[in-house]
């Protein structure tokens, strides 16, 4: 066992033991993240998912901006509980496009995966304005201030590209319609053909039911999408998951 | 033989000297050892019974064939099959029918519960109490109907609900957009009237007239309201927004109309019977 007495040259030596303790992290860090970058069954095939709307990453920065992050979750872990309450378990193609992603480690609130389309507009106003005016119990702060906040298209162009920069496949059309987009969900009388063409089935509303755009409209934009693209009847469970 | 203690002195040393401090060479203790070997034995039998190793297009499925998705299916699907006759059954009794069953009243009043606690008490409050907005349904002013059929309808489509093409759906007018400021301070104290609240009785005769040309088609010629198009009773002590003189003004001059969602397709088909059933038995159900 000659080579377990070497042990004093890597021992003696601070530069050796630190080359020779990354080999060893590297090791371990190629056999668990390396797999998931090829592996045919990492991400699910389905349909419906798209890149987020300009309006809903908007929504989206400001969901970070505000931290909700660090009190609700957006990841239905796969168990019956969480299934009957939240709805399907979240798949990782449904965080495909977040970067970075919002899966969060803490639930003083409820999950928020699957929050799209189960509450009207009108209630996530109110409520964001005073939690306790529809849910008694509530602890969460109030966020009445995003509805006095007007937002515009500036910078949104840049938002855009950024994300395309880390790997959301924006078309370069998407790109250039960004700002248009970008006014378009919140005005039903808007010319939004073009907004849904290029997204999906993205949501037009005056979502905050305010003359002007606010962060209260891309917050809700934002909310109001989460967990509703996915075409659950295109998802077959892989056995091995 | 009598087994001789070793001292220290028996050990030997590694060699290595620091500032005169040398270290002994004692083998680990045997306990310790074998709990390694059993751990890495113990590993290794683990990534062959469980999904591990990743290959070319999967990982490992592992002898024992579990999934974690897998095992979610399977478990609410035991619950579902401990279910089944009970909600086969309610799926075939008509609604009128359910109540006089005591099983599956109590079947559908407990599920309907659970429905209600994780979809609807949001809006309506987890008594069904409702907020300022958010009808209360432990009474019975219903505003598009509170038999059973009705309420079904209304769990089913929603209200003003988009996306759903059966969904209940009605406007009021923006009067702010039709009416002159004066004009709507009338109106508002001949609402205010109907509802026995403080109001000024001239400027509520001058609205009466207005509330006979604007609103009556919706809301009845004595406010009694209008379920086929969900236009509330204004005849009465209960006010679904406010009765504050301010707010009245607030709603004629802009209106405002609540959305419900949806729930067919979200919810199983005997969840919408369960919840129906729960909300109608809550006390305002006709």
């Amino acid at each position: 066992m000659s080579i377990f007495n070497k042990h004093k040259i890597i021992e003696t030596n601070a530069t050796l033991l630190l080359v020779c303790s990354l080999l060893v992290v590297t090791v371990g860090g190629i056999v668990e993240i390396a797999p998931l970058f090829y592996l045919e069954n990492t991400i699910e095939k389905v349909k419906g998912m798209r890149p987020y709307t300009p309006l809903e990453l908007k929504g989206r920065d400001l969901y970070m901006r505000e931290g909700c992050y660090t009190c609700h979750s957006q990841m239905i872990r796969p168990m019956r509980d969480e299934v009957e309450r939240y709805g399907h378990y979240s798949l990782a193609v449904e965080s495909i496009y977040d970067h970075p992603f919002q899966w969060g480690s803490k639930r003083t609130g409820p999950d928020l995966a699957r929050v799209g389309a189960r509450y009207s507009d009108e209630w996530h106003v109110d409520h964001l304005v005073d939690p306790r005016a529809v849910v008694p119990e509530s602890i969460m702060p109030k966020y009445g201030f995003m509805l006095d906040r007007k937002i515009n298209s500036d910078g949104i162009e840049a938002l855009v590209k950024t994300h395309r920069a880390v790997g959301v496949p924006y078309s370069d059309e998407m790109i250039e319609n960004a700002a248009l987009d970008f006014d378009a969900q919140a005005d039903p009388d808007s010319d939004y053909d073009g907004l849904q063409e290029r997204y999906g089935k993205a949501q037009v509303r005056n979502f905050d039911g305010q003359k002007a755009l606010t962060e209260m409209d891309a917050l809700i934009a934002y909310l109001q999408m989460l967990g509703t693209l996915v075409d659950f009847s295109t998802f077959e469970p892989d056995a091995s998951r | 033989m009598k087994k001789q203690k070793l001292t220290d002195e028996d050990y030997p040393t590694t060699g290595h000297v620091w500032d005169g401090i040398r270290e002994y060479d004692k083998p680990m203790p045997r306990w310790w050892l074998i709990t390694l070997y059993l751990t890495i034995i113990w590993g290794i039998g683990y990534t062959i019974a469980y999904p591990a190793w990743p290959l070319i297009s999967g990982a490992t499925p592992g002898l024992l064939g579990y999934s974690t998705r897998g095992e979610v299916a399977e478990e609410i699907s035991a619950v579902n099959a401990l279910n089944a006759d009970i909600e086969a059954k309610l799926l075939a009794t008509p609604m009128e029918d359910v109540a006089a069953d005591p099983d599956l009243a109590r079947f559908a009043s407990a599920g309907g519960s659970a429905v209600f606690r994780t979809y609807c008490a949001q809006c309506h409050g987890s008594g069904a109490q409702g907020f300022k907005g958010y009808p209360n349904l432990q009474d019975d002013d219903w505003l598009w109907g509170g038999d059973l059929t009705a309420l079904e309808t209304t769990i089913r489509h929603g209200i003003r609900f988009e996306t759903d093409d059966d969904t209940r759906y009605s406007e009021m007018p923006k009067f702010g957009e039709i009416l002159e400021h004066e004009e709507i301070e009338h109106l508002t104290d001949y609402v205010l009237s109907l509802g026995s609240k403080d109001h000024d009785t001239i400027s509520a005769e001058h609205g009466a007239a207005l509330f006979a040309e604007n609103c009556t088609d919706c809301h009845g010629e004595n406010g009694e309201g209008d379920r086929e198009q969900g236009a509330p009773k204004l005849a009465d002590a209960l006010w679904l927004f406010s009765s504050d003189r301010e707010e009245v003004t607030k709603t004629i001059t802009f209106s405002r109309f609540g959305v419900m969602p949806a729930w067919q397709g979200r919810i199983s088909e005997a969840q919408i019977k369960q919840v129906t059933f729960y909300v109608h038995q809550l006390g305002g159900g006709e």
